[in-house]
């Protein structure tokens, strides 16, 4: 620690995340230097990136390792989570090819600030201290609030990007004030020492209203109620491929990140956050059931089933265990695959020429395009959780777990929430096969939305035929984080 | 052998069944009918060996259930009475089999028809060489199984349809007591076997068991609850309603199940059960008094029916009563002897009605016939032979069958053996009048049918004649060949153990020295009854009309069958209609319906309206339920939270 060598930090941990500053950078000056729109390159050049710092994580190994003066760490856990983060993120620029350069939103800063987004997430998921965590939130957070209003031209893209802004900011605000609570009660902003500051004393008032409102932050980026209002507004408004993404990749990184302050900051008052999560949890899987039932803008339904599913993993969580943890992020990683081909379908429900976004229109989409409503339809059974789809192994799982940690109330109320959920499912699959035509969508799929479409098809029908891999990687993540 | 009786019609019902559309028409027909003709012809030879040759076998064939205390083989009981029904059974089955080639000939199902044929025959005969009461339970479930879809053979009709449901349903009521009846006696000796339990009941004679209070003694209950079976299968009075719908099955279904064996099934259950009969008197009146009373009850109103296939029905009921009133007085030899005639001359009578009906293209009113007789000859021929041996006409079969019953109706012991006499005698009456009735009406007088019918009108071919005049043969000689065995001197050679009888019986013996009065009555009334129906309908053709218009009520009375269906269809069709709906309307639909799965999807869209109109648009309204819900956290846990 006395030389000058030793008083710089170990890189090597946070390599990855090097590599995807600078790599994002360099293309954002590839991008500003190039005459001709570079827009497609850059975006490929981005998947790219992304595919090459997933090997780098990979290469990291099943390491427990931390630097920057512990305020960041890397460890099986985060590995699986950044993995996740990174495939998310990439589907979402590849979907986004062929939709930015129709809708006249062709400009390369598009790719750019996904690639910025990622790499916010994929910092606070290694994360191992208050400031850390805000940092790589709000780096995330930005990027997205600017290309939720990307279409600049449009009123709704427009107003879904300052709609998220004013309330992301509000959201931010609490995490800093919960924050400073908590340094005040405690005397640190590192989870370890937080978590070793609990132990010792009694959990007073004012550290709980810390956590309260620390936890009301995340639980605005997992968007869980009552904290989720701004959801539907924005998923309907910001473009399909940004809604796309931020169905996915922030959500999984906001709970890791939620788990990771949970479980090694708080472990002391581990009683008092687990009413919370129980009750938002509740609330989550209830109103995205029913609230669902109601819409007409499938958009707007992804949004209340994105809030359900967060209920859902906030049951794994609630659980509380390394099976509740291993749970969680199998249902992660199966949401995101679902999600993915669920918004591949609506990224394709083109009329004319125009975007369109009803329910109604996907009527009769069974005659003219049998193969893309038989995979929507396999989606949608899965999002039901109906066996043996990947969808109910999900499900599976994290109800296992709380019933194992003797979460009756949770359980019983989740797999009912989940049969009022089936209803909106399954109406998108009878519209699609029992309605009649009112005229067919556009055809054919762009190439790389076939692809991602059939991909995650495949993966949710066959999944149970050999779900190994993952859920080993997932128990070892998942032990990683409770010894 | 007695194996290859039984299951040889099983082999042709599964060839016919599963394989008819791959053997066709042609293969079905030849195959089943081959196997009841090599069914039959074992079952002479086995009425020769059993019979005539005095023995009785057994013939274990498998373990068929063995639960606890529980056990029952599947076993083979040849003895006489089993041989007697083995013959009526197989020969009438393959007699039937063969005429319905000619008469089916136009059924664009066939196969399914003949392989129903062979099902019902593999049942009855299941029935009747069964060695214990489960075994016979199958066998009775198994004929009703087959009657129901024999009368629905052409459920296209729904008139059809409703027959079949109506036997099926008046069965079951018949069944229930037979069910009860073996549980009863499984309760009582422990086993179902016939010989244990036959054993064990003189040991019960005087024993009674309690229930709901009431002191009951249990030979009585136990064979009342079997008859109750036996008059649901057999059509007596009060669960007769389903035999005359049945004749919506085709006409030889009609002659094989519901004349000639399927019917007769209670008769043969009373007679094997004749060791525990013998032990309840209360039982044997009540089974005199029902039988005699349907033999009336059936021949009033087989007087004023119309249509030529209900005429024989209601006397096949009204038989069936006659056989009945004899297992009353404890004369089961003279009960099955009438049985084993009657199959003959009641086929034969059914089987020519088909001849007729056949020729008629379908035509089964009466009212719509009339100077058939040069028409279709051997028909004709046919059905005044079934008739006169129906009657009972001197020397023909039902001469010695029928007159011994009245004969020992009159010789009986128990307190209703004159109502039996008087009723048997006036019904042999009523039946020769309307059995001469239907013929006079058939085949002679002037045609009223339309000319176009009659210009087809045709004799049947030869393969539906050989079966009628092969039963012909029987109607005419079964009587005098075969009464010395079944009633006359012979008759305690022949039965053996198969029919018991109690020490204080003596009617076998006291039927034969009834005074010439009561012997020759019968055959008055026959003639009577022919004088009659003569003067009706051949001398004087305006009478019956006129008489009908002057004794209406009377006559839409008979017409009307007793309104015995209108009164089942008031006090049980009707309530249970009205149960049914209610349970569905309100129990169903508005409670289990209306609190559940439609309540509830009603209860999630009013949630679901409440919901999305939280969801205003206003950003400033979701900041305030996002300090909303940090406040309520805050508070919570102010307030004390978990601790």
């Amino acid at each position: 620690m006395e030389t000058a060598a030793s008083t710089l930090p170990a890189f090597g941990p946070a390599l990855p995340e090097i590599v995807l500053a600078v790599g994002t950078l360099f293309l954002l000056l590839v991008g500003a230097f190039r005459k001709v729109s570079p827009t497609r390159g850059i975006s490929w050049a981005v998947v790219a990136l992304f595919a090459l710092v997933a090997v780098l994580v990979t290469g990291q190994g099943d390491i427990h390792a931390a630097t920057f003066g512990g305020m960041f760490l890397i460890d099986p856990f985060t590995r699986f989570i950044k993995l996740l983060v990174l495939l998310a993120a990439a589907l979402s620029v590849i979907m986004s090819v062929t939709y930015i350069r129709r809708e006249n939103m062709d400009r390369f800063e598009f790719p750019i600030l996904i690639a910025l987004a990622a790499l916010g997430m994929i910092m606070m998921v290694s994360s191992n201290s208050l400031i850390a965590l805000y940092l790589g939130l709000e780096l995330q957070s930005l990027s997205i609030y600017v290309i939720a209003a990307f279409n600049r031209d449009s009123a709704r893209s427009s107003e879904a990007g300052l709609k998220y802004f004013v309330l992301g900011a509000l959201s931010s605000g609490m995490l800093l004030y919960g924050s400073s609570l908590v340094y005040g009660f405690t005397g640190s902003v590192d989870y370890p020492t937080i978590a070793a500051a609990i132990s010792t004393g009694h959990a007073s008032v004012g550290l709980i209203f810390g956590l309260v409102f620390i936890l009301a932050a995340l639980a605005f980026k997992i968007s869980a109620v009552p904290f989720h209002m701004w959801t539907p507004d924005v998923y309907e408004g910001a473009p399909t491929p940004v809604t796309a993404l931020m169905a996915s990749a922030p959500k999984v990184a906001a709970m890791a990140l939620l788990i990771r302050v949970l479980f090694t900051a708080f472990p002391g008052i581990t009683p008092e956050w687990k009413q919370i999560i129980v009750f938002v949890s509740i609330a989550s899987m209830v109103l995205g059931a029913f609230a669902a039932i109601g819409q007409r803008n499938i958009k707007r339904l992804m949004a209340y089933s994105s809030i359900g599913h967060m209920g859902y993993v906030l049951v794994g969580v609630a659980a509380g265990t390394v099976e509740g943890l291993r749970g969680v992020l199998i249902y992660l990683a199966i949401y995101v695959v679902m999600n993915a081909g669920v918004f591949c379908v609506i990224l394709a429900m083109r009329r004319s020429g125009e975007q369109v976004e009803s329910i109604e229109d996907l009527a009769g989409l069974s005659r003219s395009r049998p193969m893309v409503s038989f995979l929507l339809a396999m989606l949608m059974f899965s999002l039901a959780g109906i066996p043996p789809l990947a969808g109910f192994f999900a499900k599976f799982y994290v109800f296992m777990a709380a019933i194992k940690a003797d979460l009756y109330l949770l359980s019983v109320i989740g797999v009912l929430s989940s049969v009022v959920g089936a209803y909106y499912y399954l109406r998108i699959v009878k519209v699609m096969y029992f309605d009649e035509p009112v005229q067919a969508l556009d055809a054919p799929m762009s190439r790389e939305l076939s692809i991602v479409l059939g991909l995650s098809g495949l993966f949710t029908l066959f999944f149970f035929v050999y779900p190994a891999p993952l859920i080993a990687s997932a128990e070892a993540a998942a032990a990683a984080l409770l010894p | 052998m007695y194996s290859a009786i039984v299951f040889l019609p099983l082999v042709g019902f599964l060839t016919a069944g599963l394989f008819g559309r791959w053997i066709g028409v042609r293969g079905s027909q030849l195959v089943t009918s081959g196997l009841l003709v090599a069914s039959a012809a074992l079952s002479v030879a086995a009425f020769v060996n059993v019979a005539l040759g005095g023995v009785t076998e057994h013939v274990q064939i498998l373990t068929w259930i063995d639960s606890g205390s529980f056990e029952t083989d599947w076993r083979l009981r040849i003895d006489t009475l089993t041989s007697v029904m083995l013959v009526v059974v197989t020969s009438v089955s393959a007699l039937v089999h063969i005429y319905s080639i000619g008469y089916m000939s136009h059924d664009p199902q066939q196969p399914r028809f003949f392989a129903y044929l062979s099902l019902f025959t593999f049942a009855m005969l299941a029935l009747v060489t069964a060695d214990n009461f489960v075994q016979l339970f199958f066998g009775w479930e198994g004929v009703g199984l087959a009657s129901y879809l024999l009368i629905g053979f052409w459920y296209q009709k729904p008139s059809a349809n409703a027959a079949a449901i109506k036997a099926f349903v008046v069965n079951r009521v018949g069944d229930f007591g037979l069910i009860l009846g073996i549980a009863t006696i499984f309760l009582m000796v422990g086993s179902v076997e016939f010989d244990t339990v036959f054993k064990a009941i003189p040991g019960l004679a005087n024993k009674s068991f309690l229930f709901l209070g009431h002191e009951v003694p249990v030979v009585t209950t136990i064979c009342l609850l079997l008859f109750m079976g036996a008059m649901g299968k057999s059509a007596q009075f009060m669960l007769h309603t389903w035999l005359p719908d049945a004749m919506e099955g085709p006409t030889p279904v009609s002659a094989l199940i519901h004349a000639a064996t399927m019917v007769t099934a209670g008769v043969f259950l009373v007679a094997r059960c004749s060791p525990i009969f013998e032990y309840s008197e209360t039982a044997l009146t009540v089974v005199t008094f029902i039988g005699a009373t349907t033999a009336f009850f059936a021949a009033t109103i087989g007087l004023v029916q119309n249509d030529i296939k209900r005429v024989i029905a209601y006397s096949t009921c009204s038989q069936l009563g006659y056989m009945f009133a004899a297992l009353g007085v404890g004369a089961y030899e003279v009960a099955m002897f009438h049985l084993f005639t009657h199959a003959f001359f009641k086929a034969l009578l059914f089987l020519g009605s088909g001849s007729v009906i056949h020729a008629m293209d379908g035509e089964q009113d009466m009212r719509k016939m009339g100077g058939l007789y040069k028409l279709v000859p051997a028909t004709y021929a046919m059905m005044l032979i079934g008739t006169l041996a129906l009657t009972g006409f001197p020397l023909t079969a039902g001469y010695f069958s029928k007159d011994a019953i009245i004969e020992a109706t009159f010789a009986g012991h128990n307190p209703v053996h004159m109502y039996a006499f008087g009723m048997t005698v006036f019904a042999a009456f009523l039946t020769s009048f309307y059995s001469w009735r239907l013929v006079f009406m058939t085949f002679h007088g002037t045609s009223r049918a339309d000319h176009h019918t009659l210009e087809h009108a045709h004799e049947s071919p030869l393969v539906m004649l050989v079966p009628l005049i092969v039963l012909a043969i029987g109607a005419l000689g079964a009587g005098i060949v075969f009464k010395h065995y079944f009633i006359g001197e012979g008759h305690e050679a022949f039965w053996l153990e198969a029919i018991y009888r109690g020490t204080s019986n003596h009617i076998m013996h006291a039927m034969h020295e009834v005074p010439e009065w009561a012997a020759n009555l019968p055959t008055v009334m026959m003639a009577l009854g022919f004088g009659l129906s003569w003067y009706f309908y051949i001398a004087r053709p305006d009478l019956p009309v006129e008489l009908a218009r002057t004794q209406a009520p009377l006559y839409k009375f008979l017409l009307n069958k007793w309104y015995f269906d209108e009164l089942y269809d008031w006090i049980l069709v009707k309530p249970a209609f009205w149960i049914g709906r209610t349970f569905w309307k309100f129990g169903d639909g508005r409670i289990i319906d209306g609190i559940g799965p439609d309540g509830v999807a009603a209860r999630v869209i009013d949630v679901t309206r409440g919901v999305v109109r939280l969801q205003t648009g206003y950003v400033y309204h979701y900041a305030f339920a996002m300090l909303l819900g940090v406040a309520a956290l805050a508070t919570y846990f102010m307030l004390g939270g978990v601790h």
